[in-house]
């Protein structure tokens, strides 16, 4: 299939200008965007079924030109690390169409600026261009940034503005970065193919400005640092992270679900995409203490910040702070476990916080709050639901059987080659999950009813028809995770090739 | 003696035009549709556009001893004026009505300044280059003036007045010592004396040089000379101020560019660090203060100093790399700015402008397009891809990186991120608040409608294929000789 990617990331795009034709009905518009996620969705599947698994090299690449005169093309492709990101995608903005279809504000142009987010997500996915990565990148942030501040809660405002300070930061600093990246390739290109093939140019240039070249600063730490806090804010990683729990708890419920599932993903996506085959030597030199030690903090602090949330969803937002520091971990570890179980990590962690959130919104919509001390015996009153709720919640502990099992305990063992101290602290993060997520457990769902939600109306099937593609996936891929691993496996170990030899010791 | 008088061909078509407009005015009976009058100006402005688009297929002509070029140079700054001077025209045409200005006058005075900017763009001579300056700034004294009604704009007039007088003086001193040095008002003679004699130039030709560069920096509105630029643009008439901000500033530039930039570039050591200091103090100051202002419209007088920061990087970074990103930007700038005051046009009431950034609360659902349009505006302002002002910025910042001039290709960077608090402003309130005024629907104001429409599909075109206008840019530079 031609140009398929091009396809998958332009339908959306497509439909989005075709809603704002639509007539202003609710019922129309809400169904028609539904209709348009489904061939990107279908066309993940083929995708899936033939990628060639074997192959480190980008697929289904396409290049035309597009400003001939700087050397900046339209390049898409994917390898297995973007597939997998890809799949997600595509898998998550069709439930969270569904997800959506509570929205009663202003709908056409909620489901259209649901439907660009999607196409920018998908581009920066599959742009192999930087120049390109950065257009998709930007494009993505605008939908999201009026999606909280337009649709969410009683703080919208700030927390839209905090959001979108906070990652303009990030890719002004990552701006500056690729034009470096640009400068230093002869003759200057974007292409993102190219600049790892000049990887050891960038390891030898040096950074002709004040102050750096006075503190004897070489080029590729200073780029690398500038990418990674690029990509560090969308992690986010300490001490970047005060956005996230402001823009969840406000953001409405598939846009957390996104925010969550998708975005995040895109740091440590751009972290291994650029940072590590770009820039290896650098990347040798800081992975310890920026990806490893930080990701071992995030770890244990995101889980102490859950424990002590009074918020059902804020507490769902630290936990992802949390899950989001083992990818970093494994990233740090050089080794194929870790390696490997850091982007399963991001895939599972995608699904199953997608849960979380779905499940926190649908007892929001019945309850108008989210207060954990103002529930109690839920099970009771819908045992659909805390069962639901129970898989979610166990699958996120890392109970074995279930998907973050896998990739947590892949983590840790790569790791624990390398690390051992950051793997106990890791690993001790295990430990303070299963306790803020039980204790949630009981205090929601256990014990005596709550007199006032006798009456709460059990999940119903919308809901259960969002949430259940997740949960087979959750289940399949922590009984067989090869599913998902074989097509990672070839491409992370060529960028682990890349790196090892500037290893030290 | 043979004149040429092909190269006149733009410039006097629209001041014909503009003769026309005052001529047939003095014909309609007060209280009859003068609506008319702008149908004529706009339809001398695309004569003249077609004009310059027929001469840019042929060779470049020099009229009057080679003192008038109109090379691609001129010709790539005429279509801006033009093409500003419609976008005004049309979207004041509701506007005049309603604040009771005389529409004859007001056309006429905005197609007399137009004419005086192709002269300056085109100026190979010092003298000339006075000439189209102080056609444009009178008729422009007069526009911010134009409703007589409201002491905001008398007051505005006046101080643009005066402060112009006073960087007309800077300007003709100046050139009065560029003249005593070098014994030439053309500038292919001034540049050949510089080149022939290195070094032995008398003192008072560089200060002649700081001269010019200070009017200049006057008719641009840089720090430390910007004093007048938010009074003026706050005061004047809307569209006017579109207009200032926009066509004047341009030809400011375009005239800057080929004297100071090109034909004086032996001189650049000289003032390259000064510039330096201008450029970063200029965006700075004015993205600083743009974020304590309550009212847009004086927000976007500082966005266009900060603008104009921006805009001097390209001529620090020297006549080798800074050429074409000066160019582009000041197009793409030209649409988005033009744009956004024809969305503060649309938003006056009566005789109140209602440019608080309380009026656009809620704008976004009782407006849809125009709000739609004012955010792209904004976002395209602040640089965001893929929209103009991203292009621009991109070019600009790329150009001082190639030049080594890193520094400020960061600070430039961080001046943009600056700059968002104040234009995402815009938008919260458009999107996010309640209340404020109403806006003119299609009916009430078509014109203003169809000025924003060209406008955005300006800012757009340019964000996702800047690769023609990017290329006329390169060589509409190339073309100074």
């Amino acid at each position: 299939m031609q140009n398929i990617l091009t396809y998958m990331t332009f339908i959306p795009l497509a439909g989005a200008a075709m809603i704002l034709m639509l007539p202003n009905n609710a019922k129309l518009v809400r169904w028609f965007s539904a209709i348009v996620t489904v061939p990107p969705l279908l066309m993940a599947v083929w995708l899936f079924n033939n990628f060639d698994r074997t192959t480190a090299k980008f697929q289904f690449v396409e290049d035309y030109h597009w400003i001939p005169a700087y050397n900046i093309s339209y390049t898409m492709g994917v390898d297995g690390l973007s597939i997998s990101m890809v799949l997600l995608t595509a898998l998550l903005s069709f439930i969270c169409i569904f997800a959506s279809f509570g929205i009663e504000k202003a709908v056409k142009g909620y489901f259209a600026l649901f439907l660009m987010l999607d196409a920018g997500m998908m581009g920066v996915f599959c742009a192999l261009d930087f120049f390109l990565f950065y257009v998709f990148w930007e494009v993505m942030l605008l939908p999201m940034y009026f999606l909280i501040g337009i649709w969410g809660g009683p703080r919208r405002e700030y927390a839209a503005i905090k959001f979108f300070l906070y990652t303009l930061f990030g890719s002004v600093l990552m701006l500056l970065a690729i034009l470096a990246l640009y400068f230093t390739v002869e003759p200057h290109t974007f292409d993102m193919r190219v600049m790892m093939a000049h990887a050891s140019k960038y390891s030898t240039a040096v950074l002709p400005m004040w102050p750096f070249n006075s503190w004897g600063w070489s080029f590729q730490h200073v780029i690398w640092l500038a990418l990674f806090i690029g990509f560090a804010i969308k992690i986010p990683a300490f001490p970047f992270h005060t956005w996230l729990p402001d823009a969840h708890v406000e953001a409405p419920t598939a846009i957390s679900v996104i925010l969550a599932g998708v975005l995040l993903k895109m740091g440590t996506y751009g972290i291994l995409r650029t940072n590590f085959p770009m820039l290896p030597v650098a990347t040798a030199d800081m992975a310890y203490w920026f990806l490893g030690a930080l990701g071992a903090w995030n770890i244990i602090y995101g889980a102490l910040c859950a424990m002590a949330q009074k918020d059902l969803k804020k507490l769902v937002a630290y936990s992802s702070v949390s899950h989001m520091g083992y990818v970093m971990l494994g990233m740090a570890s050089f080794t194929t476990q870790g390696l490997n179980g850091a982007v399963l990590q991001m895939f599972n962690h995608g699904t199953i916080t997608g849960m979380m959130f779905l499940l926190v919104g649908v007892v929001y919509d019945r309850a108008h709050h989210r207060d954990i001390e103002g529930f109690g015996g839920l099970a009771a009153i819908m045992p659909v639901y805390t069962g639901i709720t129970a898989l979610a919640f166990f699958a996120s502990m890392g109970l074995p059987g279930l998907s973050g099992f896998i990739s947590e305990i892949l983590v840790l063992l790569g790791t624990w080659q390398k690390y051992p101290v950051l793997t106990i602290l890791g690993a001790s993060g295990v430990i303070l999950t299963a306790g803020y997520l039980l204790w949630t457990i009981q205090r929601v769902y256990l014990g005596p009813p709550n007199e006032k939600y006798l009456n709460m109306a059990e999940i119903n099937g919308r809901e259960i028809f969002t949430l259940v593609p997740l949960g087979i996936i959750v289940i399949i891929v922590g009984i067989y995770p090869g599913v998902v691993l074989d097509m990672l496996r070839t491409t992370l170990d060529s960028i682990n090739a890349i790196v090892i030899p500037h290893l030290h010791g | 003696m043979d004149v040429n008088l092909v190269p006149l061909l733009p410039a006097v078509q629209v001041l014909v035009t503009a003769l026309v407009v005052t001529l047939r005015d003095l014909f309609i009976k007060d209280g009859e549709s003068r609506g008319v009058l702008a149908f004529y100006s706009l339809v001398g402005l695309g004569l003249a556009a077609a004009e310059v688009f027929f001469l840019l297929g042929g060779r470049q002509e020099g009229a009057f001893n080679d003192s008038y070029m109109l090379d691609r140079f001129a010709l790539f700054f005429a279509l801006i004026f033009i093409l500003a001077a419609a976008l005004t025209i049309l979207s004041a045409i509701d506007y005049v009505r309603q604040t009771g200005m005389r529409e004859g006058e007001f056309y006429a005075l905005i197609l007399f300044a137009t004419v005086g900017m192709i002269v300056m763009a085109a100026a190979n001579d010092l003298m000339v280059f006075f000439l189209g300056l102080e056609t444009m700034s009178i008729a422009v004294y007069v526009l911010t003036g134009m409703w007589r009604s409201n002491g905001r704009s008398s007051e505005a007039a006046m101080k643009y007045f005066l402060m112009g007088a006073f960087a007309t003086g800077f300007l003709l001193y100046g050139i009065a010592l560029i003249y005593g040095a070098t014994g030439s008002t053309n500038l292919a003679q001034i540049s050949a004396y510089l080149l022939d004699q290195p070094s032995e130039w008398p003192v008072y030709l560089i200060g002649g040089g700081f001269l010019l560069l200070i009017g200049f920096a006057f008719k641009v509105g840089a720090v430390p000379f910007h004093f007048w630029v938010p009074d003026v643009y706050e005061g004047a008439p809307t569209p006017v101020t579109g207009f200032m901000s926009v066509a004047v500033k341009a030809a400011a530039f375009a005239a800057w560019a080929r004297i100071l930039l090109y034909k004086l570039s032996p001189l650049d050591n000289d003032w390259v660090f000064p510039l330096w200091i201008i450029a970063i103090a200029t965006m700075t100051l004015g993205n600083l203060l743009a974020i304590t202002q309550h009212s847009i419209k004086r927000m976007l007088a500082y966005s266009s100093i900060a603008h104009a920061g921006y805009l001097l990087i390209p001529i620090v970074v020297g006549v080798e790399w800074g050429g074409l990103p000066l160019l582009f930007y000041l197009l793409a700038y030209s649409f988005m700015t033009l744009g956004a005051f024809a969305v503060l046009t649309s938003m006056t009431e009566g005789d109140e402008s209602k440019d608080g950034y309380s009026d656009f609360a809620g704008l976004g659902f009782k407006r849809p397009f125009l709000a739609l349009a004012m955010a792209l505006f904004m976002l395209s302002l602040a640089g965001f891809p893929p929209l103009a002002g991203f292009t621009g910025k991109f070019y600009v910042f790329r150009s001082a990186v190639l030049s080594g001039h890193l520094n400020l290709a960061i600070i430039g960077v961080l001046n943009s991120l600056l700059s968002v608090i104040f234009y995402l402003r815009v938008i919260v309130a458009m999107y996010m608040e309640e209340g404020g005024a109403a806006g003119k629907s299609f009916r009430q104001a078509p014109f203003v409608y169809i000025a924003v429409a060209i406008a955005l599909l300006g800012t757009i075109y340019l964000g996702i294929l800047p690769a023609d206008a990017l290329d006329w840019s390169r060589r509409a530079f190339g073309s100074l000789e």
